[in-house]
This record gives C-alpha cells, structure tokens and sequence, in this order.
C-alpha cells in the first residue's frame, strides 16, 4: 500500500487550562472522501484547522505528528505553511455569508489566489477564475465576477468558496461542515459540485459535519470523534450496517432511518442519556458515564484505538472482541 | 443564447467602471455630502488661484487702515489695523490653513492606522506595548504637545503639521486597532490565512479595506481639527510668521474686536465653514463607501 496522503499521528491539542483533543491518529488516502463527525464541541474543527495550523493564537498543539505528503506540518516554518495552505491543502468553511472579503469582488478575490500560489498574469488568472466560475456552476461568470459577495446568494457563495478552494488543485480540502448554514436541497447541490470536483481533479476531502445523512451519501470512510478522541474508524457501508462503538450505535439509534420498506421508520428515536460535559474528568473511557453497556473495566483508563480484521478500528473494550451481540442491544 | 446576449448587454459595466458607477450613484443621492464637496471645493479653489487672484504679499500694506467691508471698491471685505487686503488675507490663509490640516491629518492617519493595524491584528505583547505608547501620547494634552514641539523646532509650517500630526495620530491607532482585533476574528480572515496570504497582505488588503469607512470619517474630521488647531497656534502667535493664517488673522483682529469685530469674524467663518464642510464630506464618505449601503 502506498502512503497516505494526510497521516495523523498522537495530535493533541489545547486551549489554556485544558486539553480538548486527546492523542488522534488517523490518516487520508489521495482521492478519498473521509467524514469525521460528532456532537459539536468533541474537537472536530479545531482537529482540523490544526492540520493547517490556523488554530485560535491561545490553543496550541502539545504533540503529535501531521505528516502530509511526507513533511510534517507541525514543524513546518510559517514561511511553508503559507505555501501549504491554499496550494495543497484548501479550507472551505461554515459560513458562505461571512467567508468572503465584503469589499472585494468575487472575481478578485479568486485572481489573487491563483495569484499567490502561481506565476501566472492577471489577466491569465482572471480567464482562470471565470473558467472556475463556470465550473462551480454560476451562471454568467463574466458578469459575475465583477459583482460583490452580498450580491450572491449563500448557496452561490459557497460555490465561490468552493472555487477558490480549487482555483490551485490542492490535493486535500478540509470542509468544516460547508453545508450547515444552507438548506437542505443547496445542500446536496454544493456537496455533489464538491464530489464532482474531487473526482475531476483527483483530490481527497476530510468532510467534517454532524449530519449522518451527508456522511452516508458523500463519504467513503468515517470517523467517529468524542470528546476529543476518535472512538470508531470505518468504512462507510459496514458503518451504517454494524457501527461498534457505542456512542456510534447511539447516534445511529437518534436519527431517523429507512425502514426497509421505502419508507421512514415511525419508531421512536432513542436519545443518547446525559451530555458530553460529562467526560470533563473521567479517567476511563470518555463515553462511560452515558454507555448504557458500560462494566467497571470501561472506568479504568481511556481504551486505546484497536485495529480490527476488517481493518476498521474502534476504541471500546467490550466492542473489541466480538461485536455482534451488541447490535441488538439499542435494537 | 441568453447568457451571450446577457452579457455583451452588461459589457459597459465591467471592471472597475462597475465600481466608479455606484460610487457616483451613492454620491448623487446624499445632499449633504454634495453639500460638503461644493463648499470644499470652492475653498480649495480659492485657495489655489489666490496667487491669481489677489497678486502680491498678503502681508503688504495696500490701503487705509480699519477700513470696513464694503467702504472702499478696491477692498471688497475691508482691511487690518495695518492696512492689509482682509480678503486677500483670506485667500492666502487658505491654502496655509488647508496645507497644514492637510499634511498634518495624513502624517497622523499614517502613523495611527500603522500603529492600531500591527496592534490589532497581532495582539499579544505587540499590542501591550504599542497601547502603552498609545495611552502615553493621550495622557498628555494635545495642544500643549504641539505647543511643546513647536517651541523645541522653529515656527514653520512643516514642523507645526509634524507636530499636530504626531499629537493627532493615538485617536486613529485606538480606532484602527478595535477595528483590527473585531475583523481578525471575521471568517474571511481565516479564510485569507487558509490560502496562504502573509500577515502584511492580510492586514493591508483583507482587513484595511475593510475598516477603513470609520478611519476615513476620522480623517475629515482631523482635517478639521488640525486647522483648528493651527488657527490656535497662529492666534497664540506661535505660528509661522512669515505665512498668513486664519488664526493669525483673528488674533491680530483681536485688540480691535470691539470697533471691527468683522476683523476676527471673517476668518473665523472661514475656519467654521471649512471645517463644517469636511464633516459634511467625512459622514457622506461613510455611506457611499459602503458597498453595503443598499445603492448598489
């Protein structure tokens, strides 16, 4: 097998007085798609904004590795950083209404990224940006280019981030859940453009989002996080079929299902007991206090991330050794 | 196909003509900015073409002294105790009046918004010391500074602009700096760093444009103040001597309030217009700069 692409290694990280994720490894093939999800607050945007070291200035990383094509960022100068971020690794964020410069046209802020990270003319990179325009799909993107961000409509303007994001192929998009703040049908347009675009240019994309649905349609693998720890890693299809963590199996019990019958399930949803506050000072694993299969082993020390057969991971003692049994147990 | 002809029909409207419109559309609809501009206008042009208008030294004896306005043909606005053309006075005090407040109000722009910029945007022990240095020029009031500064150089009119300038600029930097610490948490910056843009391009072309509507108010307004502060100065005689200012026309009026009082009112008019017309200009700037003001 060749390298991964991303390769995560022990990444902790905090904020002053306390630590909000605990030691995460994982890793990102070239051209795949993987989701991390989990409540908010469980870590999964600062995680990833730590990838391009763009945390917050009092949260810092305290150890671990982010290895990315081979060099590790965690170390990188500033100076390499600045050619990591936009070139190779691209970051859409939340809000399409705030993540564009106000007094820039769209089309200017798209030439200057093409601009920073290649020796190209203006008016080059502005045939570029009109070509990206039309890729994301707006409609008229002469036109449009010379229009300011408030003159777009949110669905349009997370097209345009999407757009710079790419405008210099990177080969990795860090997308902190780029559809929250749209509905639901923009939602799937700007996540299918997304998919699109990561087919076409061979990129690989870490889908951060707590929408299962997102996860299920556009992943290929996931990445459950709690309390800043990765409690689950799995393959989409076994995921939905056989989630093994707990907290996995809870959330998937919480949100509505097909039946099997083409329709929605009319069975009560089941809520998961207690809040994620509650893994502030456990010693064991963090999801104990509200594990409705917890035994006293589980309150000893956090489980480690174990590989499985299948090459799926899990952290959770009772779900390591056979995991069959416990699927019927939220029913 | 529609798009074509959609587009070959907004043709005009490209690049920055689509800009240089809207600024022009916004800058029709407010009376008051035009207002502004017209008085403004007309002082800078008479300021300009005094040399034209009223040849030779505004300092010179022309006519009989104290005469009032309207009592002589040639001196249209009457002359001084020295005999000295008022309205060439005027004139010529212009362009001392507008140069000063001028240069004066950039140097403290410059310096304020690179000082609140770096202060605002870093933070941390950065900021500490440049907000101590802030406070320290505040604590000490600015017409004493500039009085001080001026004693220490020679009375000429470079060192009074360095002087009000460097007296002016903490208002701007605590300004620039609450804009700059509000917009470095705005999601286009992050955004900006995430493509790898460098701190001084972030500060200058992400974040300045951005905060520059309230900077810019402020700069009229320190227009303003720095002409007032110059007519202080030249009325405490501690201007340039070998210029004529509206200060030190008023303050030469001054003994003679009681009998020709227009002596200190025209001059004084002068400054009041003048600085009423550059806080007119100063808040229709505010809204037609802002490309969110709806005239779009």
């Amino acid at each position: 097998m060749t390298a991964p692409l991303l390769d995560v290694r022990d990444l902790a990280i905090g904020f002053p007085g306390h630590v909000v994720v605990h030691g995460v490894s994982f890793h990102i093939n070239a051209g795949e798609t993987v989701a991390l999800v989990g409540e908010s607050g469980c870590g999964k945007s600062v995680t990833a904004f730590a990838l391009m070291r763009l945390l917050p200035p009092t949260a810092a990383i305290l150890r671990g590795r982010v290895l990315f094509d081979g060099t590790d960022l965690v170390t990188a100068s500033p100076a390499a950083m600045r050619e990591v971020r936009g070139k190779r690794i691209s970051l859409i964020q939340q809000e399409p209404m705030t993540s564009l410069n106000p007094v820039l046209t769209v089309g200017a802020q798209i030439v200057e990224v093409i601009r920073r990270h290649e020796p190209v003319t203006r008016s080059a990179a502005r045939q570029r940006a009109e070509e990206l325009l039309d890729l994301v799909g707006i409609p008229e993107p002469r036109r449009r280019a010379d229009e300011f961000p408030h003159q777009f409509s949110g669905g349009m303007r997370q097209r345009v981030m999407v757009a710079m994001a790419v405008a210099c192929q990177p080969r990795l998009i860090v997308a902190d859940e780029p559809t929250t703040a749209l509905d639901v049908t923009i939602q799937a347009q700007v996540l299918d453009l997304l998919d699109g675009l990561r087919r076409k240019l061979g990129m690989a994309v870490l889908l951060i989002t707590h929408d299962l649905g997102v996860v299920a349609q556009w992943a290929d693998r996931t990445m459950v996080m709690y309390a800043g720890r990765i409690v689950e890693q799995t393959a989409v299809r076994p995921f939905f079929r056989h989630p093994r963590h707990p907290y996995a199996r809870g959330l998937l019990a919480a949100s509505v299902s097909d039946a099997g019958d083409g329709h929605y399930t009319t069975r009560r949803l089941r809520e998961i007991p207690g809040s994620v506050a509650s893994a502030a000072h456990e010693p064991g694993c963090p999801f104990a206090p509200r594990c409705p299969e917890m035994i006293p082993a589980c309150r000893a020390a956090p489980p480690p991330l174990e590989r499985l057969a299948d090459g799926s991971e899990v952290a959770c003692i009772i779900s390591v050794p056979s995991e069959v049994p416990h699927v019927a147990a939220f029913g | 196909m529609s798009a074509l002809s959609q587009e070959t029909a907004f043709a005009p409207l490209r690049g920055p003509a689509v800009i240089r419109h809207r600024l022009l559309r916004a800058s029709l609809h407010n009376p008051s900015f035009l207002l502004g501009l017209a008085i403004l206008f007309t002082i800078i042009g008479i300021a300009l073409a005094a040399g034209f208008l009223f040849p030779g030294d505004p300092q010179d004896m022309v006519g009989t002294p104290a005469l009032w306005p309207g009592q002589d043909a040639d001196f249209l606005l009457g002359t001084d105790s020295l005999g000295r053309d008022v309205a060439s006075g005027l004139a010529h005090g212009a362009r001392v009046s507008l140069l000063v407040g001028v240069s004066a109000a950039a140097l403290g722009l410059v310096i304020g918004t690179l000082i609140g910029a770096v202060s605002g945007y870093f933070g941390g022990w950065i900021d500490t010391v440049l907000v101590r240095l802030t406070e320290l020029f505040q604590t000490v009031p600015a017409f004493l500074l500039v009085i001080v500064i001026v004693a220490i150089g020679q009375p000429s009119a470079p060192v009074i602009a360095l002087a009000i300038g460097v007296a002016a600029w903490p208002t701007v930097a605590r300004l620039a700096r609450a804009q700059f610490r509000s917009l470095r948490e705005a999601e286009f910056v992050t955004a900006a760093r995430s493509l790898g843009y460098t701190a001084p391009r972030i500060i200058f072309v992400e974040i300045l444009p951005n905060a520059m509507a309230p900077i810019i108010v402020t700069a009229s307004v320190m227009v303003a103040n720095a002409i007032l502060t110059e007519a202080g100065l030249s009325f405490l005689n501690m201007g340039d001597p070998n210029l004529i200012s509206w200060g030190s026309m008023i303050g030469d009026g001054r003994p003679l309030l009681r009998t020709a009082w227009f002596l200190c009112a025209l001059p004084g008019g002068a400054i009041a217009l003048t600085v009423l017309s550059l806080n007119l200009v100063g808040d229709g700037l505010n809204d037609v700069l802002n490309p969110r003001s709806g005239l779009a």
